[in-house]
């Protein structure tokens, strides 16, 4: 009974949150509420027993992903109230089509249901161990059968930040920064000068 | 007792909802991000879901790495809006055809 209250809890504030986020007309409001639906996804997937991916999703999208949409939102000053002009004239044919493409999904789903389709059934060779946690599982099977591609995604993500930082690096003109190849190549006979000033003139520096 | 349809169903709506987000915020590029973003969740429900109900976790592995691809995408497309920017002081999507060249 719990289960099916929390999951209609969390289906129900995802689906919002999700409507939210594509009709708010401030962008801040719309992160705000991605990150609303994150939580909520994430309490989906605790609630059918992935709670690795669940974790994952509340720190790789609340703690990075939206944070930083935040701060790109609130640093760059936009002016949305043009930005929003073809809203209504975009909505009866965004409507339209998101109507027919929903329609199209759940007979799907129905097709399903009645037994129409055969989706076969897992080998069972990446089933979890009986006794082993969620996490354990998933570590077993990401560390020997998915190593490569474990790897590769860590080279996407190795590019991702490094193309980010390439992108948005600028050189600025009238920065005096440090250079550290001309201080160590100064001599003392080319920094210091010796003067012997007369009495009352004082020097030129 | 939640059936595996009811997931199915909630990562449909999501998905149609972010596909929505495209189309009727179609000058605004962070909103268009964020719509993506969206719809990778809703695959990742349903990738999770299925896992789960079929006792099999490779979905829930590859839901890790679609978490991965969107961390990526959502960095690199932030940097390209950034400079984007600072380059024409807008982000109307509607003359980005200029940045070809």
């Amino acid at each position: 009974m719990i289960q099916v209250i929390a999951f209609y809890l969390f289906a129900a504030l995802t689906i919002a949150a999700g409507a939210f986020t594509i009709l708010s007309r401030n962008p801040v409001n719309s992160v705000l509420w991605l990150i609303v639906a994150f939580f909520n996804a994430a309490g989906l997937m605790v609630l059918c027993g992935a709670e690795f991916i669940a974790m994952l999703l509340v720190i790789v999208y609340v703690g990075a992903v939206a944070v930083l949409f935040l701060f790109v939102v609130m640093m760059l000053d936009i002016d949305f109230a043009t930005l929003r002009a073809g809203f209504i004239r975009n909505f009866p044919l965004g409507m339209l089509l998101a109507l027919v493409i929903l329609g199209e999904l759940v007979i799907g789903v129905g097709a399903y249901r009645t037994g129409a389709l055969e989706l076969g059934t897992a080998d069972g060779t990446a089933a979890p161990a009986p006794g082993a946690s969620n996490i354990e599982a998933i570590g077993a099977l990401l560390y020997s059968k998915y190593l490569f591609l474990f790897e590769a995604a860590g080279i996407v993500l190795l590019v991702a930040m490094v193309g980010a930082i390439v992108l948005t690096h600028r050189q600025r003109g009238g920065v005096r920064g440090q250079d550290v190849a001309r201080q160590i190549a100064r001599r003392p006979d080319e920094a210091t000068v010796n003067v012997k000033p007369e009495v009352g003139k004082g020097v030129q520096l | 007792m939640i059936g595996i349809e009811h997931y199915v169903i909630v990562s449909s709506v999501l998905f149609v909802l972010g596909v929505l987000g495209i189309f009727l915020n179609r000058k605004n590029v962070i909103i268009i991000l964020m719509a993506i973003e969206l719809i990778l969740l809703a695959v990742n429900i349903n990738l999770v879901a299925f896992s789960s109900f079929l006792h099999d976790l490779t979905g829930q592995i590859f839901a890790m790495f679609v978490l991965t691809v969107a961390a990526g995408e959502a960095a690199v497309g932030l940097a390209i809006l950034v400079i984007y920017f600072r380059d024409r002081g807008t982000i109307a999507v509607d003359d980005v055809n200029q940045m070809k060249g």
